[in-house]
């Protein structure tokens, strides 16, 4: 028992380490720059909450984006009526993403299974349509909400004299782009990793499982899982819109295309890849989502011919070809029969492959098979 | 009659034109074990369904301790005191047996609602030492740390039994608690049974094994294609020539 209590401060330490020093150990991947940083940081929070809700409860949400959309909106809102400072804009984000999902958790999870998700995806369809029409006002429709020089900026004005141009975001003087506005998205990140990790090892994180594992039982030992699911679907809406939030702190503009079905599904995707349920995963899953999308997608068939220019001429070519499907405008190829793998032979996604791997290097090391075994399993 | 603990009253329950309980009234004298023997397909399982919420009677009240069951939901059920084994034994199955024992108690505590996420579970030392020592009543406690869906079926009963007993329910329905299990087991669960008795709880089982329900019950209520044909003391409805011949006759060898 003392043990795992280690465990989780190691873990926990190690993790905000890895996070903090991502600028040094990401840059011979040449992920090092901060734009591409920030979208690990962002979406890693992203998929850490969507995991409280799918990892947890087993519940498939296909309607996270509504949440992330809200939290971009209220964020540039409150860039244009109060002040360019993130806390704010932040604390907006959460709260009206978490009010939007009050509502659509307690009309959704009235089913649960196939409806549920099938439910969660017409809402944040529908979340979409009235931002792109209805709601203009407010969304600014298919242009995006964006800054103006005319944007009232009530606090900002009594404080800070209206200099030339569009104003940036900050915190407290501290401009909110490149490395500073990593670190303000990297200590966010860490702290939605610690809170992540506290509910996993709650009795409330225990109810969840329970209700994953067979939510019959669940209601015959007298729990009324009703508000609990409740509590998890806010909670994971609220890391929604934290990550929308700072998606319009690191760039202050909100689109209707950032609740689409596709963003959604991207956060599925991530969970699965990283491993469903567990800590770790959906942050793997995230970062290597947005690896593929940003690195591999700018990879053109100039590197791949630097890259193989050791074989012969034709067959560089024949190589350079084949391997071009699966670079550049293909990474969305590459990413497919990644999933495809993943799913197929390793269920538990990523960590499950670390784990895996762990397990054959420490039987390789000591042949003593039965204390390696205990070891894994109390590290997982 | 303040002796009697839960009234089922005239309950009738319907499956699309077929008829699975007709007119079932049935009195359960607390702290008493009640057996409930019939052949299969009489309407046993449906009755105890009806009992916990989880089938709705087409007419008919349950009646339990002076509030009424009909039209609550189940975990308002469990709530109220009452808990259930069921045919298959529902567990959870990735789950350790400590966590399975330990999560009726955590319902039990926080089952309304409390919001938790900030204790740990290692702190939640009372319900781990009752978990434990419910688990070395039930003789799960060297496996603790496994998960559920590796045991065994009747090691799977015993489980759910443990976490039906954590609740310190005031009624227990037992629905073939020892199908499946070798006769070893049987008479181990039998004991078991018979320990808890002394704590007044009281008790339903649905059972085939007669072996099992002369040794536990003190009254047998006889149930055949929805109706309840006799009641009375276990020697008493052995000898009833009715029950012989629309049950025991065929099932005792
Ligand atoms: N949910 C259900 N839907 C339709 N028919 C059911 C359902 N549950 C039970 N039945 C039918 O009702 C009758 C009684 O079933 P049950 O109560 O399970 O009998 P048993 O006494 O063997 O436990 C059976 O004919 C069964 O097929
Ligand atoms: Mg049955």
């Amino acid at each position: 028992m003392k043990q795992k209590l280690f465990n989780d401060t190691t873990l926990f330490l190690t993790f905000a380490a890895a996070i903090l020093l991502m600028p040094i150990w990401l840059a011979p991947l040449g992920a090092s720059y901060p734009d591409l940083l920030q979208k690990f940081a962002i979406y890693g929070i992203f998929a850490i909450g969507y995991n409280i809700l799918f990892g947890l409860t087993g519940y498939l949400s296909f309607g996270h984006a509504a949440f992330l959309g809200v939290g971009s909106y209220a964020a540039v809102w409150s860039f244009k009526l109060f002040t360019m400072n993130a806390i704010p804009a932040v604390l907006f984000g959460v709260f009206f993403a978490g009010v939007l999902a009050l509502i659509i958790g307690y009309l959704s999870l009235r089913r649960s299974g196939i409806y549920f998700s099938i439910l969660t995806l017409a809402f944040a369809q529908m979340s979409y349509n009235l931002a792109y029409s209805v709601l203009t006002p407010i969304t600014n429709g298919e242009t995006g909400l964006q800054l103006t020089l005319q944007d009232p900026r009530m606090i900002d004005a009594m404080f800070i004299e209206v200099g030339e141009g569009l104003p940036i975001t900050n915190l407290f003087g501290i401009k909110m782009s490149g490395y500073s506005g990593f670190y303000f998205c990297a200590v966010l990140l860490i702290i939605c990793f610690y809170i992540s990790l506290r509910i996993f090892r709650s009795p409330f994180g225990l109810m969840l499982r329970g209700i994953k594992s067979n939510q019959n039982r669940m209601n015959y030992t007298g729990l009324n899982t009703r508000p609990y699911m409740l509590a998890a679907f806010v909670i994971s809406g609220m890391f929604a819109g934290l990550a929308g939030s700072l998606l319009a702190v690191t760039d202050p503009l909100a689109g209707a295309e950032r609740m689409q079905w596709t963003a959604s599904g991207e956060v599925v995707l991530m969970t699965i890849l990283g491993g469903v349920g567990t800590l770790i995963g959906p942050i793997l899953g995230a970062g290597l989502i947005k690896y593929f999308e940003n690195i591999f997608s700018s990879f053109n068939n100039n590197i791949l011919h630097d890259f193989f220019s050791f074989l012969p001429d034709t067959l560089e070519n024949i190589v350079v070809q084949v391997t071009g499907l699966f670079v550049g405008g293909g990474w969305h190829l590459t990413l497919g029969l990644l999933f495809v793998i993943v799913v197929v032979y390793l269920p538990g996604g990523i960590v499950e492959g670390f784990q895996r791997l762990a397990r054959l290097l420490s039987r390789k090391k000591q042949p003593d098979k039965t204390s390696s075994s205990l070891k894994n399993q109390s590290a997982e | 009659m303040e002796n009697l603990v839960l009234h089922l009253d005239n309950i009738q329950k319907n499956f699309a034109g077929l008829r699975a309980l007709a007119d079932v009234n049935l009195h359960i004298e607390k702290g008493k074990t009640h057996a409930i023997i019939g052949p299969n397909g009489a309407g046993k399982s449906t009755l105890l369904n009806v009992c916990v919420g989880r089938l709705a009677p087409d007419s008919g009240k349950v009646i339990f301790d002076g509030d009424e069951l009909t039209g609550l939901k189940p975990h308002e059920i469990t709530q109220k005191g009452v808990a259930r084994v069921f045919q298959t034994p529902e567990i959870f199955q990735e789950l350790t047996l400590l966590e399975n024992t330990m999560l009726p108690a955590l319902s039990k505590r926080d089952g309304a609602f409390s919001f938790n996420p900030f204790r740990t579970m290692r702190s939640q030392t009372d319900i781990n030492d009752e978990a434990q020592d419910i688990l070395e009543d039930v003789g799960l406690a060297e496996q603790m740390k496994q998960i559920a869906g590796s045991l065994s079926r009747g090691d799977k009963r015993r489980l759910e039994l443990a976490m039906c007993l954590i609740l310190r329910p005031r009624l227990l329905l037992l629905d073939e608690p020892t199908a499946g299990m070798s006769r070893h087991d049987t008479n181990q669960t039998i004991e078991l049974l018979n320990k808890i008795k002394k704590g007044g709880m009281t008790k339903i089982i649905i059972e085939h094994d007669m072996h099992v329900v002369f040794s536990l019950a003190d009254k047998v209520s006889v149930l055949a294609r929805g109706k309840i044909i006799a009641s009375g003391l276990p020697e008493d409805v052995r000898g009833d020539p009715v029950v012989k011949e629309a049950y025991l006759g065929g099932a005792q060898e």
